[in-house]
Formats: structure tokens, C-alpha cells, sequence
């Protein structure tokens, strides 16, 4: 058992009370709405939206994965998976999310299943996307609560279970008081902690190296194939892999922040600022993933998520930056979290109990008591399936996002084509899932039970397996749509701007 | 200008796709790799060209149509369960 480090764990300690008291207290006065809760009453201003969205979207892969990806491929991981989705993200931010947020508040809807159940008149689309999006949200709360248990243990020596347990009711505490309010707050908090966390690594690391120059040399002399994406990423795959940012507009937790913004004048701040803080997050971390391959640093096991934690202990050796770096990751994944904890809750509340009783049947207090259980349900379904951690557990962040990309021809059809039917979108979604399930087992689930998992990434011809999904998705909802009866005129027209 | 501004996303699209640096190690700035340098700065220009965007291409009317009265929201939603 490693020796627990204490030092690390009371900046932590410190962080998590800190980040506390901060959320509950800003929180607290709040009116007990579920409209507050669910939507923070539809008045987040731009800064905290950026904060929330971008706090969202990079999760514990953004400052580990980042480095441990680099370290593995090189300097290409930086276009693979950053440049294109600071265009992708703001496109779909601007073309999906500013949309969504209008119809959100003109018809009042709080989640994602609403929306398409409102839009194609189908009660059998909101029950079949229910299971998908829950599904597939599920496997990324994972991501975060083992990413947070694996990387506490390198640095400071503590079992999986307890980090698990102590994130969990962190997080927990807040948003049972202030529900999605409160999680953007936090966002807040921890996107900023995060950011600056990254960059002070940097610094530190670079300056322990020889500086800037120096820390690459390293690379040039030791490790070269890293400095470009020549033999470590295919052209096709590269090319493909933009749709895997295409998610976003899928993100069910996305959705439920988008619909918290006061106007949407809201979201330009998102729009401009979201690309910028991805560069600012991923290049540093980039760079020190080369740099731990320039000097030598061995991935324990393989697992190449831990040369952060590696960089760290081996080059500053100070127990009170460990603690600041711990702090960070942990900002990051509880900052993806706390929003798709309060998601769940919410689609559980409306789109099963709500759905199913009639919203008349319950008070406020009641709809707001019943999300809160379900959140509780739902962290600790959460808490007991990451005591059996999947190997690869990284590799499932790619996956999630995958199914989550390979849906967005349902959104932008259900937003910008008239003529898309229910039928059309039911199939998409049985198309979509049955595909996703199919290559998930041949990809990850098949090599993993034969032990020949976690070496190279999954491709069909050279592309990623999200093209054959994204084109499954896309293929069925036109042809179905135009294969069936045209939506009533007036049942469409509701959904669209006569001047848009 | 509303074409101007989308045509920078697009061309920052096309640039992302940077084929001509696929094999090339060399350095900016004695650290920087030129792979990563470009990337980086397509992620700078990509800030500029959505702020450009929101400048010259946003959709003024879609406030007033989502602020319309709840009243007559609601009247227009069907009761998918009649």
C-alpha cells in the first residue's frame, strides 16, 4: 500500500471546505423553485455560462488525458482533439445551443427529452432516448470519479474508494442545496482553479527542466517522433475525428446550461472565450506530456494517464504544489460532475415521474424534493459501479462522446428541417445505438475480455469509428423521413422563427 | 460581412486540417513544434473569427420570438397524450 502523503491531502482538504462554503452560501438565499433549481430561473449571466459550459465540457481528460495522450502521440493530440473543437464547440454553441435556449424558454422546457418529445409529438422518442442519453452519460460520470480516485492515489497515496466517496458527497452537498446554480457557481470556481493550476505547472516544470528551450531539446534528442503527427496519427483519423466534438450538442447537461442563460446575447461570451480557454488548458499540458517523454519518464504499467502525476512528483518534489495540482484535477472532474448529476436528477424528475403523473399532481416543493432523491440515486449507483473500475477507463471518455456526436443529426434536424419526422428520429436513434453498441464491443469491450486492450486506437480504414455512426445517424433520419408522412404544418411551424 | 465572417470559420476549418506539417519537426521559437505552433494559433483565430460572427452574423429576431408571452407558447404546444 503507498504511503499516504498528508501535506497534498490539507491543500485538498482546504480546496473542498473552500469550494463549499463558497457554493452553499452563494446559494442558500435562493428561492426554493424548481425553476431555481432545475433552471437557476433562466438568469445566468455570460460569465458564469462560459464558466459553466467550458467547466462542463473539459473534464478530468483535459489536464491528465491531455498530457497522457501527448506523452503517447505526440504533439498531434493538440489538432486532434483541441483546435477542432474550439471551432466545433462554438459552432454548435452558436447554430444548436442559442436555438435550444429560445425554444427552452418559450415552451419552458427543462430538459433535453421534452424538447424532442414536444417537437416530434412522440412519447416513444422521449422513452427511447431516455435509456440512450442516460446510458451514455453514465460511463462519463465514471470517467470522472475513477479518474479522480486513480490520480489521488499516484500523488498522495489515498485508496480509489475514499477519494470516490469523499468527490461524491463534495459534490453532492452543493447541488443538493442549490441545484444547477449552484453547479455553475462551482464551475466557476473550478474553471479558474483548473486553468490556473495547469499554467503554474507549466511554469514550474518548464523552469525545472533548463526552461522552455531546454524541455524540448529533450524531446528533439530523445524522443523526435513526438514533434510531429507522423507515425502517431493517422491523416483519416485525424480528419474524422472531427466529429467527435459534435457531441456537445448532445450533452444532456449541456442542454439543461444552456437553458440557465438569462438571453441569449449570453452565449456570446461562450462563443469567443471557449476556444481561447481550450488553448489555454491543452497547450501547456500538451507540451508537458513531449517533455515527460524527453526525459525519460516511464508510464507505470502503461498507463500513460499518470505522467502528469509523474512530472510532478519527479520534477518539483514539494508536496504543497502536489496539493495545488491535485486540487486542480480535482476541480476539473467535479466540475463535469455536479452538472451531470443535477442532469440526471432532472431528466428522472420530469421525463419519467413528472411525464408520467402529470405535472398538476405535484407542488414545487415536491418537484424539487424528487430531484434532489434522484440525484442522491444517482451519485451513489455512480459511487458503487466505480468500485469496479473498467480497465481503459479513459478510452470510454472517446466512446461516450462518440455516441454523443453521432446523435447531432437529431438535433440539427429536429431545429432546422421541417420536414424530419418522428419516424424519421426514432430510427435514427435505434440506428444510431444499435451501431454504437456494435463497435463499442468490437472496439474496446472484445480486445478488453481477450487481454488485448488499451494499445492501439480503434480505427476503421484509418477513420474513427464516429464516422460510420455519425453517417448510420444521418443516412436513416433523411431516408426515413422522406420515406414517411410529412409532420402536420402547424406542429412544426410552432418549433421555427417565421424570420429566422 | 455575415459572408465574410462565416468564410473565416470555414477557411480556419480547412486550415486546421494542415497536411503541409504533418512530417515537419521543426521549431518556432527554439520550443515550440510547428505542428503545435499552427494549432495553436488556429485555436487564437478561431476566437476572432466567432467574435466576427457574433458582430455580423447574429440572429437579432430569435429574443423577441423566445420572449413572446408564455400564454401564447402554451397555447401553440399540443398535448402529445390527448
Amino acid at each position: 500500500m503507498p504511503e499516504i502523503k498528508s501535506t497534498p491531502l490539507i491543500v485538498v482538504g482546504v480546496y473542498l471546505a473552500a469550494l463549499l462554503v463558497f457554493s452553499i452560501l452563494n446559494t442558500r438565499r435562493r428561492q426554493g423553485t424548481s425553476s431555481e433549481y432545475f433552471v437557476a430561473s433562466r438568469s445566468i449571466g455570460p460569465f458564469l455560462l462560459l464558466m459553466s459550459v467550458f467547466g462542463t465540457t473539459m473534464t478530468a481528460f483535459a489536464l491528465v488525458g491531455s498530457t497522457g495522450k501527448a506523452f503517447d502521440r505526440g504533439i498531434g493530440v493538440y489538432g486532434l482533439m483541441a483546435s477542432m473543437s474550439g471551432i466545433v464547440h462554438s459552432l454548435v454553441f452558436f447554430l444548436v445551443g442559442i436555438r435550444l435556449w429560445a425554444i427552452g424558454k418559450r415552451f419552458n422546457f427543462v430538459t433535453q427529452i421534452q424538447f424532442f418529445r414536444e417537437r416530434f409529438q412522440s412519447n416513444a422518442l422521449g422513452y427511447l432516448l431516455f435509456p440512450v442519453l442516460v446510458g451514455l452519460v453514465i460511463p462519463y460520470l465514471l470517467i470522472g470519479v475513477v479518474g479522480a480516485g486513480a490520480v489521488v492515489k499516484g500523488i498522495a497515496g489515498v485508496p480509489p474508494w475514499i477519494t470516490g466517496l469523499v468527490v461524491c458527497l463534495v459534490v453532492l452537498s452543493y447541488i443538493l442545496t442549490g441545484g444547477v446554480r449552484a453547479a455553475a457557481l462551482a464551475n466557476a470556481v473550478q474553471t479558474i482553479v483548473f486553468m490556473l493550476v495547469g499554467l503554474l505547472a507549466f511554469y514550474l516544470i518548464s523552469d525545472k527542466l533548463g526552461g522552455v528551450e531546454q524541455a524540448t531539446q529533450n524531446v528533439v534528442e530523445n524522443a523526435p517522433h513526438l514533434l510531429s503527427r507522423e507515425g502517431t496519427i493517422g491523416e483519416l483519423q485525424f480528419l474524422t475525428y472531427a466529429f467527435v466534438p459534435l457531441s456537445v450538442g448532445m450533452f444532456p447537461h449541456l442542454f439543461q446550461h444552456w437553458l440557465t442563460a438569462r438571453s441569449a446575447k449570453t452565449f456570446r461570451m461562450t462563443c469567443v472565450a471557449h476556444p481561447i480557454f481550450i488553448m489555454i488548458v491543452w497547450a501547456p499540458c500538451v507540451l508537458i506530456g513531449i517533455w515527460a517523454a524527453g526525459i525519460g519518464i516511464e508510464a507505470p504499467g502503461g498507463n500513460s494517464n499518470a505522467v502528469l502525476a509523474k512530472m510532478v512528483g519527479s520534477q518539483l518534489k514539494d508536496p504543497f504544489i502536489s496539493g495545488l495540482l491535485l486540487a486542480g484535477i480535482l476541480a476539473a472532474i467535479m466540475s463535469s460532475l455536479d452538472s451531470q448529476f443535477v442532469c440526471l436528477g432532472t431528466i428522472f424528475t420530469h421525463d419519467i415521474v413528472v411525464h408520467a403523473k402529470g405535472e398538476d399532481h405535484f407542488s414545487e416543493k415536491q418537484l424539487v424534493s424528487l430531484g434532489r432523491g434522484f440525484i442522491i440515486v444517482i451519485v451513489a449507483i455512480t459511487y458503487v459501479l466505480s468500485l469496479f473500475p473498467p480497465p481503459n477507463v479513459f478510452d470510454l471518455a472517446v466512446w461516450c462522446f462518440s455516441g454523443f456526436g453521432s446523435l447531432f443529426p437529431l438535433v440539427f434536424a429536429a431545429i432546422y428541417w421541417k420536414r424530419v419526422t418522428a419516424a424519421g428520429a426514432i430510427a435514427c436513434v435505434i440506428v444510431t445505438g444499435a451501431t454504437w453498441l456494435w463497435l463499442f464491443y468490437d472496439g474496446l469491450i472484445a480486445p478488453t475480455m481477450s487481454g488485448e486492450g488499451g494499445g492501439e486506437d480503434y480505427l476503421i480504414a484509418g477513420m474513427m469509428p464516429v464516422t460510420i455512426m455519425f453517417a448510420a445517424s444521418a443516412v436513416t433520419i433523411v431516408l426515413v423521413s422522406l420515406m414517411t408522412q410529412p409532420p402536420p404544418r402547424h406542429v412544426v411551424d410552432r418549433f421555427f422563427d417565421s424570420k429566422g | 460581412m455575415k459572408q465574410v465572417a462565416w468564410g473565416f470559420v470555414v477557411v480556419l476549418t480547412i486550415l486546421h486540417f494542415d497536411f503541409w506539417y504533418w512530417g515537419d519537426r521543426s521549431l518556432w521559437f527554439g520550443f515550440v513544434p510547428v505542428g503545435l505552433g499552427f494549432q495553436v494559433l488556429i485555436s487564437l483565430f478561431a476566437g476572432i473569427a466567432w467574435a466576427l460572427v457574433i458582430k455580423f452574423a447574429w440572429p437579432t429576431h430569435i429574443e423577441e420570438w423566445a420572449e413572446q408571452p408564455v400564454e401564447k407558447a402554451e397555447e401553440d404546444l399540443v398535448d402529445i397524450d390527448a
